[in-house]
């Protein structure tokens, strides 16, 4: 216990020094219409990766349910799910915010935009056919049979998007020499390092929950008789 | 393996067979589906007239919007109907889950094949769209709606399971459908407007192609547990 408090409060702690560095330590970036405005770029970029993380880790999880039909894989793949919805809003702001800066529209229909847009849109509608299915194991089944096969659709979409519009977004600055100077580059990634954190972190404490509630609803049930067999599929 | 191979295409047939059978007793699916069509583009024509001041941008994509909407009305049919006259189970039994979702994805082909055949000449015609490469648009159209039924049947599966079944349905099939319908509307303004269509167009036929072989296998390997409870 004692420990998970220290790895939460050293969390912060990295996070507020990362946050600071980004302002105090790290230059403006020249050739920007607002040099100061691309220091989003520290805080917009890790969004967008564990954006794509949790969408990776929802389609992971679901098809492990699909094996094992262990209800465990099929809470991880909602939080994941969840966490995805709530960094794509994030690196949607950031990114949004940036834009009305630098090209004087906080919207451009730009691949990526575009993308991650019709990512909120698969996680709705996620969201929505677990509402709509009562029983569990019939919603974690639905559900990570829809996860499946939204993801190749995804993946499709992140491929032909950018021959249809073009990008504003550049290419390979991540992983490349030539892309991001130093500075950027190690204030950058240090702040994913804190926000993976905070993405672990909430994955665990998703679950929790949903067990909490698994055993909650479980107790009640206990005193009344179950339904019996036959009629349980037939509503 | 050649036995078994030829059980499950024999199954897909008597299934497709037995569907529209029952489909064209009742018309109830080509009802929702053609209406829903042929009403949204004689109330787009009546509201744009006239419609050759129309970009042909926005026509192909209202060409396309149209014929998904009205995909979305009638494709899920198929298996909700499986549901409410309850033979699902039946049919359980009786046919592999391969051979049930081979059939009615080739109904809901077919159904789409139907539905364009109706749909396209009208539009055609009530929006003044003057086709320049007859062969490529007629190449779009069949690839472009043999895919949204690719993309849609499976979750159609899905649908007929969950409740308000109706909303559901275009809700998730939106995004899983969107890749065809962007290319497809790509390439549908391009045998309308360019000289050189077939070159213009030829990376989306190949990304329609290519959505279709992947969304197929992904399908059949999910279905499996969407169909058996």
């Amino acid at each position: 216990m004692t420990n998970s408090t220290m790895g939460k409060a050293m969390t912060g702690v990295w996070i507020a020094a990362v946050t600071v560095a980004a302002f105090l330590w790290l230059p403006p970036a020249q050739g920007f219409r607002s040099p100061e405005a691309a220091r989003m770029v520290v805080f917009h970029v890790p969004c967008a990766i564990l954006t794509f993380v949790a969408f990776l880790l929802n389609a992971a999880y679901s098809w492990k349910y699909l094996r094992s039909r262990d209800p465990l894989s099929d809470g991880k793949a909602n939080a994941a799910a969840e966490l995805g919805m709530l960094f794509a809003i994030l690196a949607t702001a950031t990114g949004s915010l940036f834009a009305l800066e630098q090209w004087g529209s906080a919207w451009n229909w730009d691949p990526r935009e575009t993308s991650i847009v019709i990512l909120m849109l698969v996680y709705a509608a996620y969201f929505v056919l677990r509402g709509a299915v009562e029983e569990k194991t019939k919603r974690a089944r639905l559900s990570a049979a829809y996860a499946l096969l939204a993801f190749p659709a995804m993946v499709f979409l992140i491929w032909i998007l950018p021959r249809i519009v073009e990008s504003l977004h550049p290419t390979n600055t991540l992983f490349t020499r030539m892309g991001l100077d130093v500075t950027y580059r190690v204030t950058l990634w240090s702040f994913f390092a804190g926000l993976l954190a905070v993405f672990v972190w909430m994955f665990r404490l998703r679950l929790r929950v949903e067990q909490l509630e698994a055993r909650v609803r479980r107790q009640p049930d206990e005193d009344t008789t179950p339904e019996p067999v036959l009629t349980g599929e037939q509503r | 393996m050649g036995s078994h191979s030829s059980g499950w295409a024999h199954e897909a047939f008597a299934v497709f067979g037995k569907d529209w059978l029952l489909e064209l007793r009742t018309r109830v699916a080509l009802g929702a589906v053609v209406l829903f069509a042929v009403t949204s583009v004689v109330a787009a024509g009546f509201a744009l007239a006239p419609p050759s001041a129309v970009a042909a941008e926005v026509k192909a994509a209202l060409l396309w919007v149209v014929l998904f909407f009205a995909a979305v009305a009638g494709l899920s049919r198929v298996f909700v109907v499986e549901e409410e006259t309850r033979t699902a189970d039946a049919l359980r039994l009786v046919v592999s889950p391969a051979g049930v979702f081979v059939g009615k994805l080739a109904f809901n082909t077919v159904l789409m094949w139907a539905l364009c055949a109706v749909t396209v000449p009208l539009f055609l015609v009530l929006m003044e769209a003057s086709v320049r490469s007859g062969g490529l648009f007629f190449t779009v159209v069949l690839l472009g709606s043999t895919a949204l039924a690719c993309a849609t049947t499976a979750v159609g599966a899905i649908v007929a399971k969950a409740t308000m079944r109706g909303a559901l349905f275009g809700v998730l099939s939106f995004p899983v459908a969107l890749p065809p319908l962007l290319v497809s509307i790509h390439a549908t303004k391009a045998s309308w407007i360019d000289d050189n269509a077939w070159r213009v167009a030829t990376g989306d036929l190949q990304v329609l192609i290519g959505f279709m072989l992947v969304m197929v296998p992904a399908s059949l390997l999910v279905f499996e547990h969407i169909w058996s409870d």
